[in-house]
């Protein structure tokens, strides 16, 4: 076990030194920005001392190196600075939109996951069959189809033409739980369609891959039973290239809900990130950025951890 | 002529891809012969239904929806393929110049790429953008580097396995300088698969500014972009007006086009026969 666990900490130790360069790029991408960053937001008109308080509160008096320094360290401790659109902190800002936009996203991957997973290994054992051959060309469509498109079908069909559900999905604290999930069926709808597109097809790739490796065949030539082949030798080995795709789906989720949100104008943070980038409102695009950035990043650390537990052949790497 | 016979044998869903992607290409050719009105023309009132004179419409502010759309091809179409081609000018060369020289070179770049591919590109586009502000040049340059990443980890393996074969060796001993062998030994031979990777590519740079452009970050009005276009009249679809469809509806049969194409290449390239 002792080196597994090596390998475990070496891993998330390589994910924690990946979102520390991401933060150095950004950090250098607002450096290196032609110009003075406060003349360039503040516009050509602005007061000297206005351009110096500015400054100021971004901290661009201090050398590059002292400013990246005390800009991680307030990061660390929560403190994400101000917003330069309306001078609220951004902790504020950002806080109740990144539980709403978790909201959204479990909800859809409670409902995508299982179904994928379902109809990807049903598409995988009678392969070829006509049910495989459709689900095939459906989810090649939905793969090509943008996020909005799908969402805005959606809209025509469930809440113009059939009055069911809101084609804008706005929730707050006053609403209940299923008033909330009310609100949020359509964007959910939208999300577990492209992404179940999307893991169905990794599902059933990865299942054939399997189905079709010598030790599957031998079981079979052995005269084993059907379905003991497949719980006892397919399963296991399954394993871990499914764990992969669930997590590299979610981790897709991510930017697929940044779209989703400006479609129903749903308050979640893709939504605040999209508006605060037209505002270039940089403070809080930095923090929504290192927040999408450190989700994904944590999600494909968690597919790897949980793909070195479930295969013994990671485990002795060479 | 070998690409004739390869049609012939193609299913007949490929055939359908390449019918799609063909009507799109002399769409974005022929706009300005074919579009009833000019670009940014108001002819008629917000929203008009289809008629003979406006098939399909007029959009938000009284443009004629047909010749938006056909526009809309062109320009959608052109940047798209102008970023692919510059992310592959970058990633082909990067990719080539890390396999050839190896050593740091190939280290430095290819830490760094791992770093740029570790987060989605949409969320590094959304930061990029908020810093260097947005136009259609900053915007062909930070799509095409970020698109290069990838170009780059498919041209390096590529030309990793290149590299090792005796030709490439034989040519190094003759004396050749690194530019010339990347240019006469490795790209012609790495030339098939960048060849099939170019459709992928392609699609998911014209997804990508679609997707940008509907957020309303991406290429800016009066241009008539598909994605622009969506967002422009995603008002409508409330009062049970479809025009929005029309510009989605034409993004989703280009990339649906290109990925029935993308897909029977994957499988006459990895030689499965069922």
């Amino acid at each position: 076990m002792g080196s597994v666990f090596r390998l475990i900490v070496k891993r998330i130790g390589m994910g924690i030194l990946t979102l520390f360069a991401i933060s150095i790029i950004f950090f250098l991408g607002v450096e290196a920005l032609p110009g003075d960053l406060a003349e360039e937001i503040l516009g050509q008109n602005a007061l000297p001392e206005t351009v110096a308080a500015f400054r100021k509160e971004l901290k661009l008096d201090l050398p590059p190196h002292e400013r990246y320094v005390a800009w991680l360290g307030d990061l660390l401790q929560g403190d994400l600075g101000k917003s330069l659109a309306n001078g609220r902190p951004v902790v504020d800002l950002v806080g109740w939109r990144f539980a709403n936009t978790l909201f959204l996203a479990a909800s859809a991957a409670v409902i995508a996951v299982p179904l994928a997973i379902l109809l990807g290994i049903i598409a995988a054992l009678y392969r070829n069959s006509w049910f495989d051959r459709a689900i095939s060309v459906a989810t090649l469509s939905t793969i090509s189809f943008p996020e909005f498109f799908v969402a805005y079908i959606l809209i025509a069909l469930l809440s113009v033409q059939l009055i069911i559900f809101p084609s804008i999905s706005n929730i707050n604290d006053q609403m209940s739980f299923w008033q909330k999930i009310h609100a949020i069926v359509l964007p959910c709808l939208t999300l577990t369609l492209v992404v179940v597109a999307h893991m169905m097809r990794q599902t059933r790739a990865a299942i054939i891959n399997i189905l079709a490796s010598p030790f599957i065949e031998m079981a079979r030539l052995k005269g084993i039973k059907r379905t003991r082949v497949i719980v006892m030798h397919a399963f296991p080995n399954a394993l871990s290239p499914v764990i992969n795709v669930i997590a590299i789906n979610l981790a897709y989720l991510v930017v697929g809900v940044v779209i989703v949100e400006v479609v129903f104008v749903y308050p979640g943070l893709g939504q605040l990130m999209v508006d605060s980038v037209s505002k270039r409102d940089i403070p809080v695009v930095l923090a929504c950025g290192l927040i999408f950035a450190s989700i994904y990043i944590g999600l494909n650390l968690t597919a790897d951890v949980l793909s070195i537990i479930s295969n013994p052949r990671l485990r002795n790497p060479r | 002529m070998a690409f004739f016979k390869l049609l012939r044998k193609s299913p007949i869903i490929a055939r359908i891809g390449l019918a799609m992607i063909l009507l799109n290409i002399a769409a974005a050719i022929l706009a300005p012969v074919i579009a009833p009105y000019s670009e940014t023309e108001i002819v008629g009132d917000v929203w008009m239904p289809m008629s003979s004179e406006h098939f399909l419409g007029t959009d938000h502010i009284g443009r004629d929806m047909f010749t938006r759309l056909l526009y809309g091809a062109r320009n959608t179409i052109a940047i798209a393929f102008v970023i692919t081609m510059f992310s592959f000018a970058v990633g082909i060369s990067c990719g080539f110049f890390a396999a050839t020289l190896g050593g740091w070179t190939d280290l430095i770049i290819s830490r760094l790429v791992d770093i740029l591919m570790a987060i989605p590109v949409l969320i590094f586009a959304l930061v990029v953008l908020a810093i260097v502000g947005n136009s259609i040049p900053k915007l062909v340059v930070v799509i095409a580097l970020l698109d290069s990443t990838r170009v780059y980890r498919l041209s390096r393996a590529v030309a990793m396995d290149i590299e090792v074969m005796e030709y490439v060796e034989a040519a190094r001993l003759r004396g050749e300088g690194t530019w010339w062998l990347m240019r006469h030994e490795i790209l012609p031979n790495a030339l098939p698969p960048l060849v099939a990777e170019f459709g992928l590519r392609f699609c998911f740079v014209f997804l990508f500014i679609a997707a940008l452009s509907f957020l309303g970050l991406g290429i800016q009005p009066p241009t008539a972009d598909w994605g622009g276009m969506v967002r422009e009249n995603s008002g409508a679809i409330t009062f049970g007006i479809f025009t929005p469809l029309w510009p989605a509806g034409a993004i989703a049969f280009l990339t649906v086009g290109v990925n029935f194409i993308v897909d029977w290449f994957l499988h006459v390239a990895s030689g499965l026969k069922d």
